[in-house]
């Protein structure tokens, strides 16, 4: 069987997968996102505690594998009754896990990338606003993010592209993701190339559609430049 | 103590980076409508010392006392004392993410809540003196630096401060627009507008200042009126200081 055969007989599976793979990334996209802030945030903090627990986080998510991390939450987590049911043929219960470990993971990285945008923000900027009466987070808010977004905005779509990719590792634990149905797919046809092929091409797609919207987010951003 | 027309009231001002000792002691009282000029050789605290009024550096010793209040205190509202206290820097600061016209408005609805539209009506007004309102849609960038100076004085002016803060506010522009900035300065100190301008420009100080700080090694080695500074200097380091700048063709 050639790599289009396999794709009409089984693309339902390819698809089912995909679905799962882009709401999961999705999720952890935004939630890693919103919490990366967060902690980034909590780096730039005055106070000890505050930056000292920051630091940590990252030192402890980025010095170990996210497969690690994957199965320590899944384990760890045991006794959280997670909801029953499922959305879109996603089991709730097992998927909710992945998408908590898949976010913690990608704080600590977006973190990271937001603090060093943050910090390549001129301190005149945050002197100025202070000047005028701003508290702290005010010119957090108003001055400095909406520059700190600009100077980020390539290295987080690094980070929301590696997101979609390491996705991949939710099939450890039995979640119906795009490799997870690449797998059912080899079993069933002993054709594993061609199946390869398929799910390298549906990942392409997405971080290639992913890359054009953030391009014109970019470019929608660079209005103060001319 | 604190007679009405008292504006700063500077006590032992002492000011440390590490262990280099920057501000070493400045006494001296600021009023209502003066204008006061502060000169001296670089490295002498003049910078420091203005940002200390604005708290913008923290003091390591002393006492800043801003309308009767000691804004030195623990604990201070030092937001609260930076509405009242307009600020211009060497290198502008616009806001680069924003327009020209939100520049100006952003303290005035974000600080004081003015409702937009009358805080649109007012910045266009003020951007209108200093004749730059076709510029409000404009970004920073695309600003001369002496549209972006006069863009800032307009941003302080804005927010209606007692005193107007300026930390060489020509020093980063081109030899051909300083005279549009100092004319703006100019023309607030007629109106009354209390300032305190650190500057290099000798010409401005003479003929804008009320009074002339001299400061050296970290203090005010002497004060005056322009002509007591200018034409009879005391101070053998004052004298040095003149003759270095003042230079005669």
């Amino acid at each position: 069987m050639g790599i289009t055969e396999i794709f009409l007989n089984y693309y339902q599976y390819f698809l089912r997968g995909t679905q799962t793979t882009v709401i999961v990334s999705l999720i952890t996209v935004l939630l890693g996102t919103v919490l990366g802030c967060l902690i980034a945030l909590l780096r730039l903090s005055r106070f000890r505690l505050c930056s000292g627990f920051a630091k940590l986080y990252i030192t402890v998510i980025r010095g170990t594998p996210l497969l690690v991390q994957l199965y320590i939450v899944y384990y760890q987590l045991h006794f959280i009754p997670w909801p029953e049911g499922s959305i879109l043929g996603v089991e709730l219960a097992r998927v909710m896990p992945c998408i908590l470990a898949l976010s913690m993971n990608s704080t600590a990285y977006v973190a990271e990338v937001i603090r060093s945008g943050i910090q390549a923000v001129d301190f005149g900027q945050t002197e100025a606003a202070l000047s005028c009466g701003m508290t702290r987070t005010q010119a957090m808010v108003n001055i400095i993010l909406p520059q700190a977004v600009k100077n980020i905005l390539p290295a987080l779509g690094n980070e929301f592209v590696t997101m979609i990719k390491e996705t991949s590792i939710i099939q450890y634990l039995g979640v119906g993701d795009l490799m997870y149905n690449n797998g059912i797919v080899v079993t069933a046809t002993y054709n594993p190339l061609p199946c390869y092929y398929i799910s390298a091409i549906i990942y392409l797609t997405l971080n290639i559609v992913l890359g054009k919207g953030l391009d014109l987010f970019e470019r929608r951003m660079k209005c103060s430049d001319r | 103590m604190t007679a009405d027309n008292v504006l700063f009231e500077i006590k032992g001002l002492k000011k440390n980076f590490g262990d280099l000792e920057v501000l070493k002691g400045i006494h001296t009282t600021i009023r209502k409508g003066e204008v006061v000029v502060v000169i001296g050789p670089s490295g002498s605290g003049k910078s420091t010392f203005i940002r200390c009024l604005n708290l913008l550096e923290t003091p390591t010793e002393g006492q800043i006392f801003f309308e009767g209040s000691c804004i030195t205190d623990k604990g201070y509202a030092v937001h609260k004392h930076r509405e009242k206290v307009g600020m211009v820097f060497q290198q502008f600061n616009l806001f680069n993410n924003l327009t020209i016209l939100e520049n100006v408005t952003i303290s005035l609805k974000k600080v004081k809540k003015v409702p937009a539209p009358a805080a649109e009506e007012k910045a266009r007004a003020l951007l209108r003196r200093v004749g730059l309102e076709d510029k409000a849609d404009a970004y920073p960038a695309q600003l001369s630096g002496g549209q972006k100076q006069r863009i800032a004085i307009v941003r302080a002016m804005a927010m209606e401060p007692d005193v107007m803060l300026f930390d060489e506010p020509t020093s980063a522009l081109d030899p051909e627009m300083v005279g549009e900035v100092l004319s703006v300065i100019q023309d607030l100190a007629k109106e009354g507008v209390t300032m305190v301008v650190v500057t290099h420009e000798m010409g401005f100080a003479k003929k804008v200042g009320t009074r002339i700080l001299f400061m050296d090694g970290g203090v005010i080695a002497e004060e005056g009126t322009p002509q007591q500074i200018f034409e009879d200097p005391q101070n053998e380091r004052t004298k040095d200081f003149l003759s270095k700048v003042i230079h005669v063709i």
